[in-house]
């Protein structure tokens, strides 16, 4: 009874409430015009191939760009704080290369994924020191970690390493059918580290102070958040993905080579970016992230489907990304003036 | 002596003459310079040749980081221009002909300079973040320059075309001769008018200088167009010395390099004051440690390995936190210095 009573003030409400909602949401909407973008790419393609909507092609959208889900997801989280990482391209490239050799000597996968993520951490602390501790700028630490890293997978090996253990190769070759689609347990893991970052980001302590950081450092300093702890672990969290997709692209492309990933750094902050984060920090959503993947990954297949040149893609990504920017920076410039 | 110390470009220049010693000491004949036909050769001068791309990059990366910016699509820039030169000079009639090279290079040049606005439009005037702004045509970028050489490597065979890094004039590389001659425009430009502190004026306070009546956007939409025609510049003398437009390697991480050198030679990455002679260090010192990496036999993709070191040294002595712990060393060492003489007067009494 009270039900019905409520739904016809609620129905007159609804462009004030849609306003209304628009106004608190709008940190929303740069993912949102996101999500339209995805929409539109697919429907629009489809229409052109009829064949790009099936089962199959969609799943291989998920498999061929896990690797870049898993460097965004972590690339979030530092630039939620107003950092910046540099260097997940060539981490992943370094930890790739490392695994490939460490597995080519015989030694267990065990071992070798373990300090393939260890290595990844390690390079993300490094960074993260400089940043908290010496007061370096995001840029210029990770620009150093980009060179460490690009330089140690050289130092490991100069040409590509065939990887044959099968677990890292079970990790791309298994298939778990459902329908014409299936799955493979690199797309899983990718799935798997989104939604532990969403649920981590939204509803830890630890993911709070994250978004709070990028708020407003001092304030959340004076606030009583432990702001040096959680900046260095964000760095620590991008280099552990660093390592996880050096682990896919691995498996995916079943040799290491230290030659990969140059430039991914720039599609991932790309995809970061196009999903609604804001490069200032404080505003921003995981599955964001994931959405501005899948756009990433489907132009690029819409574009060899095509049988254009891929240099495209690059032309795209980068209209894409300024578009983007400006709607962010319309939105903040609103924000301000409100306040 | 104190004042020498306190110079800062004393440390820069320590840095880069270290190297050299070293060098010398490993290979004498590192620092021979020999005369050939009334043309000088050695170690010392192909450093200096193959320094040029990198000295215009960071000359104009001088410029934008004054400024508090940060162009990050130099690398782009270059790839293009090397791009749209040589696919005029392959499409022509007489690759070899004087004329067809001074077209390709207007052209070229015309179209790195089109770029540089397009930055400076997107930093100055749409009042984008510089690293976001930039890095829209360090994506973008290359893929044009993938389309423009239908993603292949353009090769040509044009004897004025290849004059620009490889040729002598007056017995110096004539590369050597345009790193020089841009060095001298920018430090006349920049040090003998105004530019230069109203540059580091808004650097330093962007609102403070613009309510003092200082341009601002217009001066930092120039420092980008700069940035991009000095890149167009380095494009040319890249893709000349190889003989070949590679959209993918051309210019590839000069960026990074290029803010490296501009940091090695004590310009702060937070805008304001600004050193032409310390960029020229530090472009120097990259390339004579590039030199001695390459001597060691250390195969030169590793290289980055070294250069990361050599950034977080120069950031850690750089670093505020790292002088107070410094000071606080050497005050401890003093006052135990002074417990110590205090007993021991006491003794004395």
């Amino acid at each position: 009874m009270t039900k019905s009573l409520d739904l016809a003030p609620r129905r007159a409400a609804t462009p004030s409430r849609y306003a209304t909602f628009m106004s608190r949401r709008a940190s929303l909407m740069p993912t949102f015009a996101a999500v339209a973008i995805l929409l539109v790419l697919l429907i629009s393609a489809q229409a052109r191939f009829p064949k790009f909507l099936s089962p199959g092609n969609m799943s291989a959208l998920l498999l061929d760009n896990a690797y870049l889900v898993v460097l965004a997801v972590g690339l979030t989280f530092v630039i939620l704080t107003g950092g910046i990482d540099l260097s997940v391209g060539s981490v992943m490239a370094f930890t790739g290369i490392l695994g490939a050799s460490l597995l080519a000597q015989g030694i267990p996968a065990v071992v070798a994924v373990p300090a393939m993520l260890i290595a990844g951490a390690l390079i993300g602390l490094l960074i993260g020191v400089l940043v908290q501790y010496f007061n370096v700028q995001p840029f210029i630490a990770s620009l150093a970690g980009l060179f460490l890293a690009r330089g140690l997978a050289f130092v490991v090996s100069l040409e590509s390493i065939r990887v044959e253990d099968t677990f890292v190769l079970w990790l791309q070759r298994t298939r778990f059918n459902v329908g014409g689609w299936y799955i493979t347990p690199t797309g899983i893991i990718a799935l798997l580290a989104v939604a532990i970052a969403f649920y981590v980001l939204l509803w830890t302590r630890f993911g709070r102070t994250v978004y709070a950081i990028g708020g407003g450092e001092q304030s959340a300093r004076l606030m009583g958040l432990n702001v040096a702890r959680t900046k260095l672990m964000v760095y620590v969290i991008s280099g552990v993905c660093g390592g996880l997709a050096g682990l896919l692209l691995t498996a995916y492309s079943g040799a290491g080579y230290p030659r990969n990933g140059i430039g991914t750094e720039l599609d991932a902050i790309a995809a970061v970016v196009i999903g609604g984060t804001l490069l200032t920090g404080g505003t921003g959503y995981v599955l964001g992230s994931l959405i501005g993947v899948l756009v990433y990954g489907t132009i690029k297949k819409i574009i060899s489907f095509m049988g254009a040149e891929q240099a495209w893609t690059q032309i795209i990504i980068g209209a894409l990304l300024l578009l983007f920017i400006v709607v962010q920076r319309v939105i903040v410039t609103r924000s301000q003036r409100r306040r | 002596m104190k004042a020498i110390v306190k110079h800062r470009l004393f440390w820069p220049s320590v840095a880069l003459l270290t190297l050299i010693a070293i060098n010398t000491i490993a290979r004498p004949q590192f620092i021979l310079i020999t005369v050939r036909n009334g043309e000088l050769y050695g170690a010392l001068i192909d450093i200096l040749r193959n320094s040029a791309p990198l000295m215009l990059v960071a000359l104009g990366m001088t410029i934008v980081i004054a400024t508090r910016g940060i162009d990050l699509s130099v690398g782009a820039i270059m790839a293009v221009s090397g791009a749209v030169a040589l696919t005029i000079i392959d499409g022509s009639a007489e690759p070899g002909s004087l004329g067809t090279v001074l077209i390709a290079l207007v052209v070229a040049l015309v179209v790195a300079l089109v770029l540089g606005v397009w930055n400076g439009f997107l930093v100055a005037v749409v009042g984008i973040q510089p690293i976001i702004a930039t890095l829209v045509l360090m994506l973008a970028g290359r893929g044009v320059a993938l389309l423009i050489t239908e993603g292949f490597i353009t090769t040509v065979n044009s004897t004025p075309y290849e004059f620009i890094a490889t040729g002598y004039l007056v017995g110096l590389p004539f590369a050597l001769l345009i790193s020089i001659a841009a060095i001298a425009v920018v430090a006349l430009i920049e040090r003998r008018t105004a530019l230069g502190v109203l540059t580091e004026a808004v650097g330093i306070n962007p609102e403070a200088s613009r309510l003092a009546g200082v341009r601002a956007r217009g001066i930092v939409f120039s420092a980008y167009v700069a940035s991009g025609l000095l890149a167009g510049i380095a494009g040319i003398i890249y893709s000349s010395n190889i003989r070949a437009a590679d959209a993918n390697a051309a210019g590839l991480f000069i960026e990074l390099y290029a803010i490296l050198a501009v940091v090695l030679g004590g310009t702060s990455l937070m805008g304001g004051k600004f050193t032409i002679a310390g960029t020229v260090i530090g472009v120097l010192t990259i390339q004579t440690l590039e030199a001695t990496i390459l001597f060691l036999g250390v195969p030169s993709a590793q290289s980055p390995v070294f250069f990361a070191l050599v950034v977080i040294v120069v950031v850690l002595v750089q670093s505020p936190r790292l002088h107070s712990w410094a000071r606080t060393a050497m005050k401890t060492a003093r006052t135990r210095g002074a417990s110590d003489t205090g007993p021991r007067a006491k003794v004395a009494s």
